[in-house]
């Protein structure tokens, strides 16, 4: 026999270190992408034998007003995002002032992003509760000290509250977290002479934010942005499972969560692979967005 | 005239020092109140799983009785292990996020290897396959998988937690561009004395990528420790469930127990803790480099 050449031998060894990998991603990624395609074709509650049902589930879905609903609850919801950024960047300029302690701070602001999960949204059930949650007693208190009558809401039993709780929830637990630290990397990224250069034309640190600071991170905002939509999109269910149930009166239920209801609570697998497409392709749109304006501008 | 300007020099000096000292503090005071808040929630957790369960409902305390725990009631941290088996849902957290992560770095760094330094018909095709896939929502593939996993028998076992899981376009993606940026002579070097594709993985590209795998293990062991809604659907029997779903089914079991609820959260995130002081280089860098240039 004669010895391999040595291009074959790379290609086998190249086959060799893809192979775990690419198998398990067929497995589970590639062929269940192209299954929930033809999934979304059919009828199929996976007891009795699936009916093919054409594009049935997609008109279905455009007239079902729970989709709207819930689609709208998802973008409120997303109403998150600018606050939580904003908070990032004001804690990030903080942070980037050169103090002592930055990193005992760093840790602090880590700890709700890290802590992320149902532990985190039982503690905030609790916090919520009108009756003895620490939010309503701060709200008595302070009417207190004022002397006016102040009462908090019913935050997570009130459709009007839920959402807004929930918001709040999330801005308090994203804003020192990735973005903030995505803001300081780009904030040590700016050039110090153009600050040096400010400075001699006479501008006031608000000046300098608006004419140096905030053009020079926008790709960094605007990159937090797309990512932060692309996710929000998806996001809603674990806080909502464990802190409302998805009510009340569906105030809170979000489209992954619709998902997951149709698809596990009701067997519906069909309808749920056709809103999941429907999720898919926003996502799509936002990720092209994003590619067409970081294509270039990812490494500065 | 020397003297003057000598003066407004001296005098703009200060007032730029001055200038700074201000800044200094402002930053001071906007960071220690965002501390406040960022802390006071995880306090009074602390405290409330301290509490007497009618103390919760009490109205007639002081206001620092909310932050400052005044009585220690230690059986709270103790109940819990006796209504569901907690001790079996760390066993299973740690299991699963231990077996997935080396799952998923082990095979990330392979198929990078190949992806990124490797010559074989299609690899770019394949290479294309895998980013394609990077954008479509967990909840496409979720449906799909699930009925994969009944029609093999494993759901409501580990095999349905670890084995979706642990093989990820993102990470082989993550670690591709990583070793794109290592320098090519040492494997060159490598190759001249005679060494095999697996000895230049594992002598040159492993020891090198320390900080790129570091990033992904930290990541990939975080996600699948957090990870509630998966194991949620793929799971039935308590003595399988993993803790974010225990906990959840312990909430189910005492609503409005909250002393407990509060002692088996604090249980919950305190290995998280643990994990991010000794690791938190890890995360910071790591954000950075997936976040920038990812």
């Amino acid at each position: 026999m004669k010895p391999l050449k040595s291009s074959t031998k790379e290609a086998l060894a190249g086959y060799g270190f893809l192979m775990p990998n690419l198998l398990g991603f067929l497995l589970f990624t590639s062929i269940p992408v192209a299954a929930s395609m033809a999934l979304s074709f059919l009828d199929w509650d996976l007891l009795s034998a699936p009916r093919f049902v054409g594009l049935d589930n997609f008109i279905t879905l455009f007239k079902d007003p729970f989709f709207w609903q819930y689609s709208w609850n998802t973008v409120y919801l997303m109403l998150a995002i600018p606050l939580s950024m904003a908070g990032s960047l004001i804690l990030a300029i903080g942070m980037n002032q050169k103090l002592k302690g930055i990193v005992f701070f760093r840790t602090v602001y880590f700890l709700p992003t890290l802590c992320a999960g149902v532990a985190i949204y039982m503690l905030w059930r609790l916090i919520y509760n009108p009756e003895f949650g620490i939010l309503n007693t701060f709200i008595a208190k302070t009417g207190e000290f004022l002397h006016i009558p102040l009462k908090g809401p019913y935050w997570l039993t009130d459709e009007k509250w839920a959402k807004p709780a929930l918001i709040i929830m999330s801005v308090w637990q994203s804003v020192g977290g990735y973005n903030m630290i995505l803001y300081l990397a780009a904030l040590q990224g700016v050039p110090r002479d153009l600050y040096d250069a400010a400075e001699v034309d006479g501008a006031n640190a608000w000046q300098k934010f608006w004419a140096v600071t905030w053009p020079q991170i926008s790709p960094a905002t605007f990159f937090i942005a797309i990512m932060s939509i692309i996710g929000g999109f998806q996001a809603g269910f674990d806080p909502a499972y464990i802190m409302t149930g998805g009510g009340p009166n569906g105030s809170t239920t979000t489209i992954i969560y619709y998902i997951y209801n149709n698809a596990f609570e009701w067997h519906k697998m069909g309808y749920a692979a056709a809103i999941a497409w429907v999720l898919f392709v926003i996502v799509f749109i936002f990720t092209v967005l994003q590619w067409r304006f970081f294509g270039k501008q990812v490494h500065y | 005239m020397l003297e003057k300007k000598k003066l407004t020099l001296e005098a703009a000096k200060r007032r730029k020092f001055r200038r700074e000292i201000v800044g200094k503090l402002a930053a001071y005071i906007v960071l220690s109140i965002g501390a406040i808040a960022m802390i006071g929630p995880f306090l009074w957790m602390v405290t409330t799983s301290l509490k007497e369960p009618g103390q919760v409902f009490s109205f007639q305390k002081n206001w620092w009785e909310e932050w400052i725990p005044t009585s220690f009631v230690w059986e709270n941290y103790i109940k819990p292990w006796s209504v569901v088996p907690f001790a079996r849902f760390y066993f299973n957290s740690i299991f699963i996020a231990v077996a997935v992560t080396a799952a998923q770095v082990g095979t990330s760094a392979m198929a990078a290897y190949a992806f990124a330094r490797l010559k074989f018909p299609g690899r770019d095709k394949i290479f294309f396959g895998y980013l394609a896939t990077m954008m479509v929502p967990g909840a496409v593939t979720m449906i799909p998988v699930f009925i994969l996993l009944r029609y093999l028998g494993w759901v409501d076992s580990y095999k349905a937690l670890i084995l979706p899981a642990a093989f990820t376009a993102y990470g082989t993606f993550m670690l591709r561009q990583f070793f794109m940026t290592l320098p090519k002579d040492l494997e060159d070097a490598a190759k001249i004395d005679g060494c095999s594709y697996a000895g230049i993985f594992w002598r040159i590209i492993l020891p090198l990528s320390k900080p790129a795998l570091a990033t992904l293990t930290t990541f990939t062991f975080m996600g699948t420790w957090m990870n509630f809604m998966w194991p949620l659907i793929v799971l039935n029997t308590h003595e399988k469930f993993t803790l974010p779903v225990g906990l959840a089914y312990f909430q189910s079991l005492h609503h409005t127990d909250w002393t407990l609820l509060m002692a088996a959260s604090v249980m919950m995130i305190l290995p998280i803790l643990l994990v991010f002081i000794f690791n938190q280089r890890f995360f910071v860098e790591g954000i950075k480099l997936t976040g920038i240039k990812g």
